[in-house]
C-alpha cells in the first residue's frame, strides 16, 4: 500500500515537473502574441522605423523585416551546399576512418559555440579588416556569421538522414553500373530529400532568430533596403531591432519591439510547424 | 576494359584463380579455384559462413562497398583480371549484373525502374521497346503492362523481384550474378523466377547462390558446393573453400566428396 503511493507520488511529481517546463513556452507565446499582436498594423510593414523621440510615432520595420530575409537567405546560400556536400561526405564517401570521426566532433563542437562567438569570429575576420570591397558592418558578414551557426545543423541532418536510405538501393543502382556520383545524385539524395529539407528549415529556423553574431557583423540600419549595393552596408535584423528598441526609454519604439517580436516569433514557430509536417510527410512515405 | 594476354579456354566466360578473400583479418575464403561456363546456370550451395554469398559479389567487385574486404587472386573475366587497379567497378557491373536477395525496386515507376540503369549506360533506342523486352524476358510484362506508372513498390515481392531481374536485363549484361533471389519468395514466386531463369540461359549466363538444394537441381547446370572448415590453428574460427565442382548431375547423384553427400542428404547445413 506505502509502495502504491509512493508510485503515485512519483508519477504527479513527474507530471507537474512537466507541466513546468512547458509552462515558459505557453507564457512566452502568449504574452507576445498579447504585446505584439495589438501592435500590428498595415504600416509597420511598410514604414521605416523613426529615430527614437519623446513624440514622435515609432514607423514600421520594413527594413528590418526585409534585412532578416536577405540575411538568412545568405547563410542558406552558403551553409546549405557546404553542409549537404559535408554530409554527403560523411555519410556516403567516409569509411569511418579518423577523418571522419573528426570531422563528426567538429560539428558537434560547432552546434555548442555559443552564437556571440560565430559573430566576434566574423567581426575579426570581415568587419575589422574590411577585406569586402572594403565594407566593414554588412549584410553579408551577417550572413555568414549566420551561416556558422546553421551548418552544423544541415551537415548532421543530411549526414542521417542518407543514412536512414536503406544500402540495398545503393546495391541496386550500383548493381545497375551506375557510379558513385550517379547513386548519390538520382537514387539517395532523392530518397533523403525530404529529411535534409527538414534539417535545413530547422537550421533557417535557429539562424533567424540569432541576435548577438548580428550585432557584430550586420549591426543595424533605420533605412530601406533598396538595392544590391546595400548588401555592403549595414543591415537591420528584426532580432537586432527588438535588441535595440526594447532598451530605448520611449514607449513608440517599445512597442515597435514587442510588435517585431510577435513577428519573429510567429514565423519561426510556423517554420518550425512546417518542418514538423514535413518530418511526418516523411515518415508516411518510407513506411510504404 | 584493358586486355591481358593471359589465355582462358574458349567457353569459359568468368574464371576464378587462387582467390581467397578476407573481411579485414578474419578469412571468409580461401583458394579458390573456378571456371564457370558461358550460357551456363551455375549455382553455388553450402551451408552458412562458407562464404558463397561473398564469392558471388566478388564477381562484380560489389564486395569493393563492404569497408575492409580484400580479395587476393585473379577473378578472370573476358581476359581480364577484374581487380586490375586499371579496371574501373562500374563498368564491371554494367557487364555482370546482379540481382539481390532482397527485393529492391528503386522508390520509381516500373517503367523508371528499368530506364534508369539504361539510361545511365548511355542506351538511345526506344526506352518504351527496351521497357517492353525488358519486362517480357523477366515474365512479368503481362501482369504490369497496364500500370507502367505505378510504384515499383505497389508490386508483390515476387513480382519485385522478376522486376529487378528485367531492371538487370535491361543495361545487357553478359552474366547476372543472382544472391539467393527466391529466399524471401514464396513457392509459387519462386517457380516463376526459376521459370524466367530457364528462359534467361539462352542469352545469358547465370550464376546463383541458394540455400534451396531442390532449386539447384531444378535450374543449374553446374553447381558448385562450399564448405567451411576450423582453421588448422584451430582457435574456433571457419574459413570456406570450395569443396566440390562438377555438373550439378554428377555433384547430386554421385558425388566424390563424403562431405558433398553429407551435405545434399541434409545431415548438416
Amino acid at each position: 500500500m506505502s509502495r502504491n503511493i509512493g508510485d503515485k507520488f512519483f508519477t504527479s511529481l513527474s507530471v507537474i515537473f512537466a507541466l513546468i517546463a512547458i509552462l515558459p513556452l505557453i507564457f512566452l507565446v502568449t504574452y507576445i502574441l498579447i504585446k505584439g499582436g495589438s501592435q500590428i498594423t498595415p504600416e509597420l510593414f511598410t514604414l521605416e522605423p523613426n529615430p527614437p523621440g519623446d513624440d514622435l510615432d515609432a514607423g514600421g520595420i520594413n527594413p528590418a523585416l526585409i534585412g532578416t530575409l536577405i540575411i538568412t537567405t545568405i547563410a542558406s546560400i552558403i551553409a546549405i551546399p557546404v553542409g549537404v556536400g559535408g554530409g554527403i561526405y560523411l555519410a556516403e564517401y567516409s569509411k569511418g576512418g579518423a577523418f571522419s570521426r573528426f570531422i563528426r566532433f567538429g560539428v558537434n563542437v560547432l552546434a555548442g559555440v555559443p552564437s556571440i562567438i560565430a559573430g566576434v569570429f566574423i567581426y575579426a575576420l570581415i568587419v575589422s579588416t574590411k577585406i569586402l570591397f572594403g565594407s566593414m558592418y554588412s549584410g553579408l558578414a551577417g550572413g555568414m556569421a549566420l551561416s556558422i551557426l546553421m551548418l552544423p545543423t544541415v551537415i548532421k541532418t543530411t549526414d542521417e538522414g542518407l543514412k536512414l536510405v536503406p544500402n540495398e538501393l545503393r546495391y541496386a543502382s550500383l548493381g545497375v553500373g551506375a557510379s558513385m556520383y550517379t547513386t548519390i545524385l538520382k537514387v539517395t539524395l532523392p530518397s533523403a530529400f525530404r529529411s535534409i529539407a527538414t534539417g535545413v528549415v530547422l537550421g533557417i529556423a535557429r539562424a533567424a532568430g540569432e541576435t548577438a553574431p548580428l550585432i557584430f557583423t550586420a549591426l543595424f540600419s533605420y533605412y530601406y533596403i533598396s538595392g544590391f549595393g546595400d548588401l555592403f552596408y549595414e543591415m537591420g535584423s528584426l532580432a537586432v531591432l527588438i535588441y535595440n528598441f526594447a532598451l530605448e526609454p520611449y514607449d513608440a519604439q517599445n512597442k515597435l519591439a514587442w510588435a517585431a517580436s510577435f513577428i519573429l516569433v510567429l514565423s519561426i514557430l510556423s517554420v518550425n510547424i512546417f518542418s514538423r509536417i514535413l518530418a511526418a510527410f516523411t515518415e508516411k512515405t518510407k513506411r510504404v | 576494359m584493358i586486355k591481358t594476354n593471359k589465355k582462358t579456354p574458349k567457353n569459359i566466360i568468368l574464371s576464378l584463380e587462387n582467390v581467397s578473400i578476407s573481411y579485414g583479418t578474419f578469412e571468409a575464403v580461401r583458394n579458390v579455384f573456378c571456371n564457370f561456363k558461358k550460357g551456363n546456370i551455375t549455382s553455388l550451395i553450402g551451408p552458412s559462413g562458407c562464404g558463397k554469398s561473398t564469392v558471388l559479389r566478388s564477381l562484380n567487385r560489389m564486395n569493393d562497398l563492404i569497408p575492409n574486404c580484400s580479395l587476393k587472386g585473379t577473378v578472370l573475366f573476358d581476359g581480364t583480371n577484374i581487380y586490375d587497379k586499371r579496371v574501373d567497378a562500374v563498368e564491371v557491373r554494367r557487364r555482370i549484373g546482379m540481382v539481390f536477395q532482397q527485393p529492391n525496386p528503386f522508390p520509381k515507376s516500373i517503367y523508371e525502374n528499368i530506364a534508369f540503369g539504361a539510361r545511365i549506360n548511355g542506351f538511345t533506342g526506344d526506352m518504351d521497346e527496351l521497357v517492353e523486352s525488358s519486362l517480357k524476358k523477366a515474365a512479368l510484362w503481362d501482369e504490369c503492362k497496364d500500370k507502367l506508372n505505378d510504384s515499383g513498390y505497389s508490386l508483390s515481392g515476387g513480382q519485385q523481384q522478376r522486376l529487378c531481374i528485367a531492371r538487370t536485363i535491361a543495361i545487357e549484361p553478359e552474366i547476372i550474378l543472382m544472391d539467393e533471389p527466391c529466399s524471401a519468395l514464396d513457392p509459387i514466386s519462386t517457380l516463376k523466377i526459376e521459370e524466367t531463369m530457364h528462359e534467361l540461359k539462352k542469352n545469358y549466363t547465370i550464376i546463383i547462390v541458394t540455400h534451396n538444394m531442390q532449386q539447384a537441381l531444378r535450374v543449374s547446370d553446374m553447381t558448385a558446393f562450399f564448405n567451411a572448415i576450423e582453421y588448422e590453428d584451430g582457435d574456433g574460427g571457419k574459413v570456406g573453400y570450395l569443396a566440390e565442382f562438377n555438373s550439378t548431375k554428377k555433384i547430386f547423384n554421385s558425388p566424390k566428396e563424403k562431405t558433398t553427400q553429407e551435405y545434399i542428404s541434409g545431415k548438416f547445413g
